[in-house]
Order: C-alpha cells, then structure tokens, then sequence
C-alpha cells in the first residue's frame, strides 16, 4: 500500500499552487458547477411553487427536494471546498465520524418523532 | 520545484513532527475539524427542528404559505424572496472559490476583486435576512381569538397607535379554510375585536400567528444562528481582504490564509442550502 504520511515534493499544502493554463480548466469547473446549483434550486422553488404539499405527488416532490439537496452539497464539498482534490485519508477523517452521527441521530428523530405523531393524533383534543 | 528537504516553511504552520499525515497544513485541517463539529451543531438544530415538524405535522406551517412577500410588492410570491437570498449566497461562495483560484496563480488583483465581491454578496445576504426578519416579526393583519376560544382574522392592518373603529372598512373573517368562510363588517366586526381575549400578530419568542410557538423559536434560532455564521464570515473575510491588500500573502509565498476562510465561508453556503430545504421547502 502506498504510504500518505510523508512529504514528497509539492504535496505539502502551502505549495498548492496552479499555472494560468491549469487555472483556465479550474474555472470553467467553477462555472459549470454554479450552472448546476442554479438550475437545481430554480427547480427546487419551482416544484415548491407549483405543487402543493399533502397531494398524492408530495411524497415524490419531497424525496426529490433531499436528493436534490445533498447533490448540491456534495458539490458544494467537493470542488468549492475542494476536498475532492484532497488525500483520502482526509477525506475519511472528515466524512465518517460524521456521517455515522448523523445516521443515529436521523434515526432517533425520525422514529421518535413518528410515536409522538402517533400518540398526538390519537389524544388530541 | 521545492522538496522536503530545500523547502522552507515558516514554523507557526508545519507540524510538530515536520510532516503533515494529511498533506494538509495544521491550519487548514484545524480549520476543517472546526467545520465538522460546526456541522454538527447545525444539524442538531435541523434535526431537533425536524422532530417537531413530524411529530405535530398537522399543525405545522407550510413554508411557502409564510414567506410569500417581496420587499415593495403586495403580491404573493412565495419562496421567491428565500430562492433570491439563496442565490446571493450561492453566488458569493463561487467568486470566494476564484479569489482561492487566483490565489494559487498567485495573482493579487483577482484575488482583491473576487473576495471583494464576496463580501459585497455577504452584506446582501444580510440585509436580505434582516428585511425577512422584520416582516416575519411584524407579520399580516394578523388574528383575534375570543373568550370561547373562536378565531377570526383581520382584513385590514391596524396602524401602529389606531384602534379597530379608526379603520375603515374594518372587517373580521370566520371559519378561514372551511366551506362556510364569512367576513364580518361594521358594528358586529367591532363588538368582536372590543370583546377579544388577545391579537396576535406577527411572530415574537412566545407566541406567532404563523403556527405553534416553536415555529417561531425555530425560525429565529435557526436562521439566526446561521445569520451570525455569515455576520462573522463577512467580519473575517473583511479581515482577509485587508490582508491582501497590504501584501501580507504575497510577501508570505502562498495565499493559504484565503483558501481557509473560503472553507469557513463555503461551509456558511452549505448550511445554508440544508436550512432552505428542510425549514423552507419541505
């Protein structure tokens, strides 16, 4: 397995540095990835718009407004914070720890949430 | 091209081991650590904000149905107003990403015009919330509740210091979202507001007239929080600006220093973008 914890040449942070041609690609990465958020959130007021919730084609337009949102952060976090282009080991330390706190916690929200939705609808007066 | 060995780096940011497991410096991964745990106080707060919206489902406000107005129009146009702000700030976060692009070009010009416009978009953001703040706080006409616990809304604005019988036309709507919607006018419409239990109008910490009090607490602890994110973020990246402008980076050998707060400041984007769709839309 190839060694990340030793220093070769240029991989030390400080040394990020990018010429006018590499700068050129970047950029227009940068521009294609605005298009994108853009247009998913045009789409995402739209369909809040035009359809109303507690019709047959919410639960539908509710499930495609998460997925919508973590596609727009995934790119959010991965090329505007760059941690796309970072080690993996990075990557790892970051997104773990993290994802599975918030898998236990969505966990424990959405099934308690559920009981007292269902004990409030059952009581109240 | 500069190797471990040729390489000078100034010792506020190598590790203490002279080698960084991440090739990252000390700072940038402080920095991220920092965001990791900020994430996860954000997403407590959206957690703890989804707990209440699914488990009082039916008496929860539907987002487009509160935030409908623009600053000027009496329209309605709802979510509108938060798809602008959403913009503002999403734009702000790419010309942060091309200040840290020219930054590794080294080239200092684009990097003073791209953070500049940055913060431009920061103060908008800002005031976008501050005006969202206001209306949300001063709310519709509002509604009256009686003794035996019936509600009426009002049809007109009472203005600040006016009483219900200074307005003309002044009008009270019963039974709103059912089959048998009346208004109520004239005398009758005044004995009902003279003989209320209170008005509720607007939002504040105990009681809205959008929904249950915890809507409210929700609305200014969530977008408050992430407001002062964006309040700080504009502080350091005004801190940054100045930096550059003095020369301190290009005298430094890299712009790291941008690409850090770019972090703090996409970050503010991406908490955004989850406070849009599970406060706002969903």
């Amino acid at each position: 397995m190839e060694r990340d914890d030793l220093i070769v040449n240029d991989s030390y942070s400080l040394n990020n540095t990018h010429t006018d041609e590499q700068g050129v690609t970047i950029r227009k990465k940068i521009i294609k990835v605005t298009v994108l958020l853009s247009v998913i959130t045009a789409i995402e007021v739209g369909l809040g718009v035009f359809i109303k919730q507690g019709t047959t084609m919410w639960p539908v337009v509710k499930w495609s407004f998460i997925v919508m949102t973590l596609i727009k952060a995934f790119y959010i976090v991965a090329v505007f914070m760059h941690l796309g282009d970072e080690r993996k080991s990075l990557r790892y330390v970051i997104l773990v720890p993290y994802v599975l706190f918030i898998i236990y916690l969505l966990f424990i929200g959405i099934t308690d949430s559920n009981y007292v939705n269902d004990i409030w609808l059952r009581f109240k007066p | 091209m500069a190797s471990e060995a040729t390489q000078t780096v100034d010792s506020s940011t190598l590790w203490g081991g002279g080698r960084s497991p991440f090739s990252v410096s000390y700072g940038k991964m402080m920095m991220w650590f920092f965001l990791v745990s900020d994430a996860l106080t954000f997403s407590g707060l959206l957690v703890a904000y989804g707990y209440a919206r699914h488990a009082y489902t039916s008496a929860w406000p539907i987002g487009e149905e509160v935030f409908y107005s623009l600053p000027g129009l009496s329209g309605h146009y709802p979510l509108i107003y938060v798809a602008l702000m959403t913009f503002i700030l999403i734009i702000s976060s790419v010309t942060m990403v091309l200040a840290v692009e020219a930054g590794h070009r080294k080239d200092d010009k684009a990097v003073i015009k791209w953070l500049a416009w940055t913060i431009v978009g920061g103060f908008f953001f800002l005031g976008s919330q501050a005006w969202e703040w206001s209306h949300f706080i001063h709310g519709t006409p509002g509604y009256i509740t009686t003794q035996d616990n019936a509600k009426y809304w009002l049809t007109n604005e009472i203005p600040h210091g006016k009483t219900a019988a200074d307005v003309a036309d002044f009008g009270l709507v019963a039974n709103v979202g059912t089959d048998n919607e009346t208004t109520i006018t004239g005398k009758a419409a005044l004995d009902l507001y003279e003989n209320k239990a209170m008005h509720v109008q607007g939002a504040n910490l105990t009681i809205n007239e959008y929904g249950p009090p915890q809507y409210g607490n929700f609305f200014f602890f969530i977008t408050g929080f992430h407001g002062f994110h964006v309040f700080s973020g504009v502080v350091i990246n005004i801190i940054i600006f100045i930096q550059v402008l003095k020369g301190v980076y290009r005298r430094r050998g890299h712009y790291e220093m941008v690409e850090k707060t770019g972090l703090y400041w996409h970050f503010v984007d991406l908490v955004w973008v989850f406070v849009f769709t599970f406060f706002y839309l969903i």
